[in-house]
Parts: C-alpha cells; sequence; structure tokens
C-alpha cells in the first residue's frame, strides 16, 4: 500500500508527457541555434512548445522565455526586473509569505541597496489588496505576489492587486508555480507583467519552467554566454523538457474544469475527516484554496516527526514545503499568519493529484488516526529520565 | 518483529551498527530505520550560506550508508534540545569552573531520550541502536551495562547514566567487535565511511577551541586574573579562569623550574592554581549526582575499580556512599588529576555499575 499525498513537492510524469520528449531526447538532438536541418527540427519543436505555453497564458510566444525552472524563474524576474528598473527606483513590494525562490532573490537584491515592503496576511495567509495600494511608492518598481501559496493553498486576489499595481506604475510579478493547472492563466486577467512556471509541478519534468515577460517590460539576464531567449536566458535550450513542458500544461487546462472539481471534493472530504481527528485544524483559507491542498497544524506533534511516521505506514505527506526539511525555524507562511512557532511546529501538507481517489483520502485519515494515537500514547508511557 | 532506530552520524561506527542491522533484518523481520540528527547549525557553501536545504557532508554520508544497506533515513533535528542541554551546558560548566562531558550528557539527553522518545512514539520503534562501543545484556529481570569486547574501544565512560528502561530499548550492535573488523565489514560492504578517519574532538567545536564557543554562547571573553601556586603565591597571569582545566599543562606561561599543572579552578575570585605533578594527582576524591544503573547501589561501602577519564585505565577503589547524592572513592593508587565535573565511573569486572560527577574539593 502506497499513498502518494505529496502533489505540491513534485508530480509523476505524465505518459502522453514522456511520449511528446522521446523524439527530442533521440533523433531531434539538434541544436535549436544551428542552421542545419537536424538543428531546424528542433527548433520546430521549441517553437511549437514557446506557442503552446504562449498560448495557455493569452500571451505571445516572444513573450514566453524558458527557464530551469520556477525557482530559476523566479529569480531572473526579482532581480532581473529589479536591476533593469533601477534608474527608476529601488524599492519593491513582496508578500510575507512568498517561496523561497522570490524572498531570498528580494535578500540578495537588498545587499545591494533595494528597499522592501513586506505585505502582511490575515489568518488565512491572503494579502489584502488595499496593503499594496498604500505599500507602492514613487520610488516602487516591482510588486511580487504569490497566485496560490505553496504551503497551505491559499489563493491570493491577484487581479485586484494586478489593477492597483498598474495604476500605481509597478511591475507585477506573479509566482504562479503551484497554481498553473488549477487556476486560469490569463496574464491580461491577471495584470501580471511577469508570471513564474514549472513544468514538474504539473506532471510535466523536472528542470524546465517558464517566465512569462510582458513585451515592453525590461529584464536583466541573470545568465550570459548566447542569445538564446531573445537573450533573457543564454544557454542551449532544454528543447525536450520544454515540449514536455508544454505538453503537459496543454493537458493540465484542457482537463481544469473537470479535475479540479473531482479534486475539489476529494480535498473537502480530506479536510473535513482530518479536521475532526482531535488536536488537528486546517490552517490556509476554507474554501479560496489550491482544489488540491490541504494543510493542518497539529498540537503536540512534530510536523517532521508525523511525516516520518505516515511514511513508515505507507503515506507520503510532507510538512509544508520540501525546501525547508530538516531546518529547525518553522514555516515563515504559518508564522506571517500569526501562528505561534510552537504551533507552527505542528505543520502537515497533504496535497492531491491525478492518480488519488477517496480511497487514499481514507487510507491517510486512518493512518494519521493510528500514528497520532501512538505519538500521544507513547509521550506519556515512558517517565521523562531524571536529571544528574 | 519490530522497528529499530539506527542513529547514524556519518562515522564508520554508526554506518556499520545500521548495516549489521539492516542485514539481521532479512531473516528476524525486524525494519530498520536510519536517522540522523541534526545537532547544530551547519554553514552552506554558497555565498547565501543558511541554514536551510544545505546539508552537511555527515548527513551525506550517512544517507549513502542507509541507502546501501536499504533502510529508510530520516533527518531529526534536534539542533534546540542539543543547544540546550549539550552545548549550553557545556558553556556552563566551564563558567562553573568543571570540566564538561558533552559526549555523555548528548547520550544521556538526546540518544537515549529524545531521540528514543521519538522513536518510539513516531516510529512505533522498540529499540535505538547506536554505534557505541558497549554490550547490553538481560540478566534475569536486570539489563546490565557490559564493556566493550574490545576493551580499547569501550565507550562506557560515556554510557553509564543509562538506567533500566533506558537499556531495556537500547542495542549496541557494535559490542563483540573491535574497531578494525567494524573497518573490515564496512569495507566489504562498500560503505563510503569505511575509511574515514576517527573525530577525536567534540562535534560542536571546531578545532579544538572551545573559548569562542564561552563568548557566543555566554558572553564570557575572560578577564586575567592571577595564577596562584599552593601556598598562594601568585606566579602569573590567566587569560580568564573558564579557559582552564584540571590537568592542564600548556599554556600557562608560567616557567618555576619543574613542570606545573592546573590543580584547581576557582570561578569566585577568578584563581587558577597550579601545583606539581603530585600535587596534582589525588587517591581520594567526592563524587555527586549519583547513579546506578541497576538503580540501585550494590552496597554502602564497596569495592570497584574506578575510571575517571575516557580511555583512563580502571583503578580499584573502595567505594562508600555518602547521603542520597554522593558518594567518596579513595583508590589503591594516586589517580591523575580528578577534574570537577567530569565523571567517576564505576565498574566490577566488565559490569558498568554506573557512577557520577567528580564534586569540587571541599
Amino acid at each position: 500500500m502506497s499513498v502518494y499525498l505529496d502533489h505540491a513537492a513534485t508530480t509523476p510524469l505524465r505518459p502522453e508527457v514522456l511520449q511528446a520528449m522521446q523524439p527530442y531526447l533521440t533523433e531531434h538532438f539538434g541544436n535549436p541555434s544551428s542552421i542545419h536541418g537536424i538543428g531546424r527540427q528542433a527548433r520546430l519543436g521549441l517553437d511549437e512548445a514557446r506557442e503552446a505555453v504562449a498560448q495557455a497564458l493569452g500571451a505571445k510566444p516572444r513573450e514566453i522565455v524558458f527557464t530551469g525552472g520556477g525557482t530559476e524563474a523566479d529569480n531572473l524576474a526579482i532581480k532581473g526586473a529589479a536591476w533593469a528598473a533601477s534608474a527608476r527606483g529601488r524599492e519593491l513590494v513582496v508578500s510575507s509569505i512568498e517561496h523561497k525562490a522570490v524572498t531570498q532573490s528580494v535578500a540578495v537584491m537588498e545587499r545591494y541597496g533595494f528597499r522592501t515592503t513586506w505585505l502582511a496576511v490575515d489568518r488565512y495567509g491572503r494579502v489584502d489588496p488595499a496593503d499594496v495600494a498604500s505599500a507602492i511608492g514613487e520610488h516602487t518598481t516591482l510588486v511580487s505576489v504569490m497566485y496560490a501559496n505553496n504551503e497551505v493553498g491559499s489563493v491570493q486576489p491577484v487581479a485586484e492587486i494586478g489593477a492597483i499595481c498598474r495604476q500605481g506604475g509597478a511591475l507585477f510579478h506573479v509566482d504562479a508555480v503551484q497554481a498553473a493547472g488549477f487556476l486560469p492563466l490569463d496574464v491580461d486577467a491577471l495584470g501580471a507583467d511577469l508570471l513564474s512556471l514549472s513544468g514538474h509541478k504539473l506532471h510535466g519534468p523536472k528542470g524546465v519552467g517558464a517566465l512569462f515577460v510582458r513585451q515592453g517590460t525590461a529584464l536583466l539576464a541573470q545568465q550570459s554566454g548566447g542569445a538564446q531567449e531573445r537573450q533573457r536566458r543564454a544557454g542551449t535550450e532544454n528543447v525536450a523538457a520544454a515540449v514536455g513542458f508544454a505538453q503537459a500544461l496543454q493537458l493540465a487546462q484542457q482537463e481544469r474544469a473537470h479535475e479540479g472539481a473531482r479534486l475539489a471534493a476529494l480535498r473537502d472530504s480530506l479536510i473535513a475527516e482530518m479536521a475532526a481527528l482531535p488536536g488537528v485544524s486546517l490552517t490556509g483559507h476554507p474554501t479560496e484554496r489550491l482544489p488540491n491542498s490541504a494543510s493542518f497544524v497539529i498540537d503536540g506533534v512534530e510536523g517532521g516527526d508525523l511525516v516520518a511516521a505516515l511514511d513508515l505506514e505507507g503515506i507520503a505527506a510532507s510538512t509544508g514545503s520540501a525546501c525547508t526539511t530538516g531546518s529547525a525555524e518553522p514555516s515563515h507562511v504559518l508564522l506571517a499568519m500569526g501562528l505561534e512557532p510552537e504551533v507552527a511546529h505542528g505543520s502537515l501538507r497533504l496535497t492531491l493529484g491525478r492518480g488519488n481517489d477517496e480511497d487514499d483520502v481514507r487510507l491517510t485519515v486512518e493512518a494519521t488516526r493510528r500514528v497520532l494515537e501512538r505519538m500521544r500514547g507513547a509521550g506519556e508511557r515512558r517517565p521523562e529520565v531524571a536529571s544528574v | 518483529m519490530g522497528r529499530v532506530v539506527a542513529a547514524m552520524s556519518g562515522g564508520v561506527d554508526s554506518s556499520v551498527a545500521a548495516a549489521l542491522l539492516a542485514q539481521d533484518a532479512a531473516t528476524s523481520g525486524d525494519e530498520v530505520i536510519g536517522v540522523w540528527m541534526r545537532l547544530h547549525p551547519d554553514r552552506g557553501e554558497g555565498w547565501e550560506a543558511s541554514r536551510s536545504c544545505c546539508s552537511p557532508d555527515a548527513a551525506d554520508d550517512a544517507r549513502r550508508v542507509a541507502q546501501i544497506a536499504g533502510i529508510p533515513f530520516f533527518v531529526l533535528n534536534l539542533e534546540r534540545e542539543f543547544g540546550a542541554r549539550v552545548i549550553d551546558a557545556f558553556a556552563d560548566g566551564y563558567l562553573e569552573g568543571a570540566t564538561p562531558n558533552p559526549c555523555q550528557t548528548c547520550n544521556q539527553y538526546i540518544k537515549f531520550d529524545e531521540l528514543l522518545r521519538r522513536g518510539l512514539a513516531a516510529y512505533g520503534a522498540e529499540r535505538v541502536a547506536t554505534g557505541h562501543y558497549a554490550r547490553v545484556d538481560k540478566v534475569g529481570q536486570q539489563y546490565l551495562l557490559r564493556t566493550a569486547a574490545d576493551a580499547d574501544k569501550d565507550q562506557t565512560y560515556f554510557l553509564w547514566v543509562l538506567d533500566q528502561e533506558q537499556l531495556a530499548h537500547t542495542a549496541f550492535p557494535l559490542g563483540e567487535l573491535t574497531k578494525p573488523q567494524v573497518r573490515g565489514i564496512a569495507a566489504d560492504l562498500g560503505l563510503p565511511t569505511a575509511h574515514k578517519p576517527e573525530s577525536q574532538e567534540i562535534c560542536f567545536v571546531p578545532a579544538g577551541d572551545y573559548r569562542a564557543l564561552l563568548a557566543e554562547r555566554r558572553g564570557y571573553d575572560g578577564e586575567p586574573g592571577p595564577i596562584v601556586d599552593a601556598e598562594g603565591t601568585r606566579v602569573g597571569t590567566h587569560t580568564g579562569y573558564a579557559h582552564y582545566t584540571v590537568g592542564q599543562r600548556h599554556g600557562l606561561g608560567v616557567a618555576l623550574g619543574e613542570a606545573v599543572y592546573v590543580r584547581e579552578v576557582r570561578p569566585g575570585s577568578n584563581t587558577v592554581v597550579i601545583g606539581s605533578r603530585q600535587e596534582v594527582a589525588a587517591q581520594q576524591f567526592a563524587v555527586d549526582g549519583r547513579r546506578f544503573v541497576a538503580g540501585e547501589p550494590p552496597a554502602e561501602r564497596f569495592a570497584a575499580h574506578v575510571r575517571i577519564r575516557h580511555r583512563a585505565p580502571a583503578v580499584r577503589a573502595e567505594v562508600t556512599l555518602v547521603g542520597d547524592e554522593r558518594f567518596a572513592v579513595e583508590t589503591a593508587e594516586p589517580v591523575w588529576a580528578p577534574a570537577p565535573g567530569q565523571a567517576a565511573v564505576l565498574y566490577q569486572d566488565d559490569i558498568c555499575l554506573g557512577g557520577g560527577r567528580i564534586a569540587r574539593a571541599q
């Protein structure tokens, strides 16, 4: 028995995606920049992939920059746009619940003298658009608010924020890595000037992502060495990965309405049954959340212990972000939502995906009940060792 | 059939202990779970070096061994517990003029308490196994802590604090093996840790310099004060009492013709007392905070062998209980520099009876 409930960390490659990639890993091995026919074949795959991604976003192909993943897309957006606009201003406005790909990119800019206004969130992990309006000043060049949070799944009012940014004359970056595949991605409706995507979160390959860069948005490349991606990302393109990513994004968009409703129903029963267990409380917004995301804090339990215990029961879960495993610091997202550090240590994230069904929900709830009983019982069974 | 947590440090001993358990598990039906404990911060290598997402080399080695042994592997973060129970206690020991024993406090509070409790609770395990050289035997209803078959490597000096409840849930797979045998097994299994050099220093004190740690953890920078001889005559100046330990010879900056050693550290007056080799040795000393592995002392007064530092010979002695917490030790021959704070561990043959901490001279 094995249940995978960590789709926010990564997802398995879909067979259709692998099939689409295969020719570009074998016979169409060319370099898209080559003059000859073999190169042109690779270029064809890359161009079609770019068109497909652009179409999914309501964007132009030239506005799509393929990157080595979502983290690179965030880095390029924050550092690239902040530097390019630095003659005009050096002030950034960023939500306090961004992924570390954003917060640590911002931290690097702060070392160069950029200043940041960190946006608070409410107890559900949502940014108030009014806060964005008051945070944007004369020298603000860039605002970054994620579409949906990776730890608690809360969906942000990005379209409202986008309109405010346009009015305030600041660029708007949206990290849509977790939202893609579940929420509409029309960049005009969102008011996004920059938008980050990742392949492996939506059943595509790892090591590929994309940054949407609205035409006319100046960007300082973070990687030098070639004219690829319109001089915004040097290096020979990872053609097969771009093809797979585009295929995965297309499939996700096509199936979004149907699969989203199915997952939302599963999520709701998962949340209801988990929250009925003693000491388990939901984190994030009860309804304004990703259809696949359920997140909790659990009284008196270390999240990492619980996840290890669930793994031994055949349930693959997470404490929150896969990138902070082994860290002593509680989640910055939960702290920003006002949770006490002791409470935040007991976090558990369960994220559903295409392969999951009602049985998985049942098995997960049963395993959690079993493990929690043991963890709580054992805490009392063994007396504290007397100190010397 | 049960689960056992193998504590893996990334060194050769705990690697082989885990691998041996995994081999046995194939026939016994046990399930072995590898755990590496993050005990203190480790800087990353990038310019943006931070504590998240960068695992130190030791964790990498432990993970590779777990992969080769075919067991699940988890990282357990015990930085807070280790910081408070071991590192702070270590610093406080020096500030009290004592010589702390961090490996023993780590065993007492981290490996055989925190890890044991978490292992039992979270992983549903029945035992914690470590790569210590020591043996546990059950005789009747009693768990006995016995010295390792390899007397050279015996580590009971750091394990005397374990009680019956802890020993009931403890396994030492290396107890019957010698170090060369352990290295041989590691090489045969192709473990990446097979030829790793022995680590002698304290894991959280790089290069053995604990002075920086006293400054960082407790704001102790050291204030110069007098070095005096047995008669109280000032013979030199020290950099701060907590920088000195009983038995220390080097770094005193005192030239008196004969070799001198730190005999006593007095925090109250910021004084370091020195003495000759004979003056630093002792045949009688008091021990505080006594504990016995069996739960009870063997008698009010009994003969035993006592060891007052790791790898020092165990010396024949008479032990007399004093009050509820103490015992007095009289050794058959002088022992070198009993240092307050260090453990005095008692043995009868190869059985470790327990011990206590050497008390400050009254």
